[in-house]
């Protein structure tokens, strides 16, 4: 009897491992917090989101694991997000040009 | 005539990980439409969602962002836990994430209820008072970390239940995909304050 689930092998991630994702997560709020005390005009919402995005890159490929699945997930996360992302930009035809 | 009865295991884990994706896509897109409402007034009324932001605490809000991110830590820990088979020290790391996300909790009703005392509600003649996009500012500002704090709450519950089934032994060393999946939704919890965070507070 084989069953389906052997082809994945299980990855471990190692506590040290997390703790340094943790980390860096850490910084990346502190670098968030701080530019925002600085006035960067236009480039606030930019930088905001820039940084947003880098921490949540972080968690889903390590806490969340993406980065040791198979590719299909990864294909299929990228469909989500650009949709996402085609929904809000797209939105702006509208708005920014009035 | 006998019968034979085998016992075969049916079990697709990577197929339980995608279904779960799948479903924090919805999750993804509900909170997505919500965010393109923000964008859009924010565009149109960026000196009132300023004026709105100053009402926050930065501080406290950062306080949760902690919160969350260590939470999520201690998850995807405890499925480190359960892969080593260490049982007790998975329930552990799951107990340290529902004490955080009370935490969590516990700032958000802190929070709020200053608002509240301040006039600062849905509704309020105070509120009403202000500009429009101050207003918006606020309906958007409680409907968003209100529907997140919603999932919070469920994701405390999902994982209380994760819990459970691994002091029965239902989740273990062989079989944690359950545990996989909750810690994804738990994840996706974070990720949303993410952006929440820097959206609503984080406006100089």
């Amino acid at each position: 009897m084989t069953s389906k689930n052997k082809e994945h092998i299980p990855h471990t991630v190692s506590y040290g491992q997390y703790l340094l994702i943790w980390l860096g997560l850490l910084a990346l709020t502190g670098i968030t917090v701080t530019l925002a005390g600085i006035d960067l005009r236009r480039w606030v919402i930019l930088t905001a989101l820039t940084i947003a995005s880098i921490k949540s890159l972080l968690v889903l490929r390590v806490f969340m694991h993406l980065k040791f699945e198979e590719r299909i997930f990864k294909i299929f996360v990228l469909i989500a997000v650009t949709t996402l992302a085609i929904f809000i930009s797209f939105t702006f035809f509208d708005y920014a040009f009035l | 005539m006998t019968t034979i009865t085998t016992v075969q295991e049916h079990r697709d884990d990577t197929g339980s990980r995608m279904g779960m994706l799948l479903f924090l896509f919805t999750e993804l897109i509900l909170f997505g439409g919500m965010f393109l409402v923000y964008a859009v007034y924010r565009f149109k009324f960026p000196d009132e969602f300023r004026l709105g932001a100053h009402e926050l605490n930065d501080f406290i809000g950062a306080v949760n962002t902690i919160i969350l991110l260590t939470s999520s830590l201690t998850v995807a820990m405890s499925i480190t836990a359960i892969q080593q088979g260490k049982k007790f020290l998975s329930v552990t790391f799951l107990g340290m994430t529902q004490l955080m996300a009370v935490a969590f909790l516990v700032n958000k009703y802190f929070e709020w209820s200053h608002k509240f005392s301040s006039g600062l509600f849905p509704q309020s003649p105070i509120l009403l008072q202000k500009p429009h996009g101050e207003i918006l500012y606020f309906g958007l500002y409680y409907v968003m970390t209100g529907l997140h704090a919603i999932h919070v709450i469920i994701g405390m519950v999902i994982l209380g239940v994760m819990m459970i089934f691994i002091m029965r032994n239902s989740i273990n060393q062989n079989s944690y995909v359950r545990l996989e999946s909750g810690g994804l939704y738990w994840h996706l919890v974070d990720i949303i304050w993410i952006f929440l965070f820097p959206l609503f507070y984080l406006i100089h």
